[in-house]
């Protein structure tokens, strides 16, 4: 077995657990902590698929930016432990066939399709210059565009967070 | 090189830098105790070897002698792994600052540095935008409203200058063309007429210095900008709950990043190792690291100066300052050191 191999299933092992935990931890803020354990897991699986821009910028924007507004809200709110409650019917009836029915599909899908060749390490475009070249001039417009809608959330974001005259009529 | 050699040779020099830091950050608590009682008309430390050389050494076995205190009401996972966090962070990006030029011994080619990734400056950043969540949690896991509140002015001040800093940062980016902190210290050595040395500074980027070493004093919580631990308002802010190493362990943090962002700081826009190399070949060899170390020496003293001499600011203050001064300017620098790129 490789190093590399190695390294892989650890990752992969953190991002997975991380996962599970997320989903167990009862306290909202262990959630938060372990959702940021899968987002840099990820970030070290991209680095050894030779992406090292791409696993920065996951760091900087999923572990650091934006978990901490999670975090944040999280530690504003004050919001305490969650309580215990017994589950819907709905969701063992249904839901944890559903899980285990995709579980094997996926699963069917990478052993069947696993004679297709690895793709060897550096082979795609990682470095930071061949990512500029396709941002900044293979798909310049939908860069744009993307730019553009993004603009239009944050403006959203801003009117539904103002709301000038409902300030207004609460201080009278 | 070989991968016996290169694990020598990284191990080796991993544990230089860190043992030099970590002496870094202990004197220059020193030299801020100094120069700060100097500015005061007072002596600063003095009794403890001399000039008070050992006050550092005497401070530590305080620190590891002291009793422990955890409070009955704080959240303890975390309030335990705050700490931690911070100082981990804070040592983890020197890994990527080179110090100087490569030295060859036996035959082995060695550049002085523990790494050289062709994403360096993307690392730090990203090791930095991590650091919040020391003092976020540890603001939260005290379980006190003071520490909360210092906590959240901690995180929404670094997430804030975090932009501008970034922003201050693509200029240099844009004229090196390089992550690689490498790469952009040597595109900055030689000369312009002869003598002004080609430094980013000097090669139109002084409006991104400005704006880096201002976001960059928020980014470390230094005076002027160290709401979040306002002793006047907040007792002491996030740390106000913890003791002996755990509280120690901030400090050396705090210091950590202080010295992170000097050597950013010289690496960026001030020439890294570059400076005049004279005499013989060890000489040639070690004045590199002489120069860059000068120049750390400078912003650290800077640092300390203006703790020395500015007030507090309000914390709306900071908050317009950051949002409505310092990140139209970085922009408005940004897009004209691109057109003049362009040009």
């Amino acid at each position: 077995m490789s190093f590399h191999l190695v390294l892989f299933l650890a990752f992969g092992a953190v991002c997975v657990g991380g996962a599970v935990n997320l989903l167990a931890q009862r306290h909202p803020i262990n959630s938060a902590l372990s959702l940021i354990a899968v987002m840099a897991a990820l970030a070290g699986e991209y680095l050894l698929l030779g992406a090292e821009f791409v696993a920065a910028v996951q760091v900087i924007v999923y572990a650091g930016a934006i978990m901490v507004l999670f975090v944040f809200v999280i530690m504003l709110l004050n919001a305490g432990e969650e309580e215990e409650t017994k589950g819907s019917r709905v969701a063992v009836l249904l839901g944890v066939p559903g899980v285990l029915t995709g579980s094997v599909l996926i699963a069917w899908v990478v052993v069947r399709h696993s004679g297709t060749e690895a793709v060897a390490i550096g082979a795609l475009p990682g470095h930071p210059t061949e990512i500029a070249q396709l941002l900044f001039h293979d798909f310049l417009l939908p860069f744009e565009v993307t730019s553009i809608l993004i603009l239009i959330a944050i403006m959203g974001a801003v009117v539904l967070a103002s709301k000038p005259e409902a300030t207004a009529r609460k201080v009278d | 090189m070989s991968v016996g050699v290169f694990i020598l040779v990284s191990v080796i020099k991993s544990l230089i830098v860190l043992v030099v830091l970590l002496t870094a950050v202990a004197y220059t608590v020193w030299l801020e105790r100094k120069v700060v009682g100097h500015m005061q008309n007072r002596w600063g430390p003095t009794r403890v070897g001399p000039f008070g050389l050992l006050q550092p050494a005497a401070d530590g076995l305080k620190f590891l002698f002291k009793e422990d205190l955890t409070p009955p009401h704080v959240y303890k996972p975390l309030f335990l792994a705050a700490p931690m966090m911070a100082l981990i962070f804070a040592l983890t990006s020197i890994a990527v600052i080179p110090f100087g030029n490569s030295i060859t011994i036996g035959g082995t080619n060695i550049p002085l540095q523990i790494t050289d990734l062709n994403i360096g400056l993307l690392l730090i950043l990203g090791v930095t935008s991590l650091g919040v969540y020391g003092v976020a949690l540890a603001g939260w896991s005290s379980n006190n409203k003071y520490s909360l509140l210092g906590g959240l002015r901690a995180s929404a001040q670094m997430v804030s200058y975090e932009i501008a800093l970034g922003l201050s940062l693509v200029g240099v980016l844009i004229q090196s063309g390089s992550f690689s902190l490498r790469t952009i210290v040597e595109a900055q050595g030689g000369r312009f007429w002869g003598f002004i040395p080609r430094w980013n500074i000097f090669h139109g980027q002084f409006i991104g210095f400005f704006i880096y070493l201002m976001a960059a004093y928020a980014e470390t919580n230094r005076i002027p900008f160290d709401l979040p631990e306002a002793e006047t308002e907040l007792v002491a802010g996030y740390h106000t709950e913890y003791s002996a190493m755990k509280f120690a362990m901030f400090f050396m943090a705090e210091y950590a990043n202080m010295i992170t962002v000097a050597c950013l700081a010289t690496l960026l826009f001030f020439g890294g190792w570059n400076g005049p190399l004279f005499g013989p070949p060890i000489l040639r060899a070690l004045l590199p690291v002489f120069w860059f170390g000068a120049k750390i020496f400078c912003f650290l003293f800077l640092y300390i100066w203006v703790r020395g001499t500015l007030p507090r600011f309000r914390y709306d203050q900071l908050m317009s300052f950051g949002w409505k001064f310092l990140l139209p300017l970085a922009i408005a620098n940004l897009v004209a050191t691109a057109i003049a790129v362009a040009w």
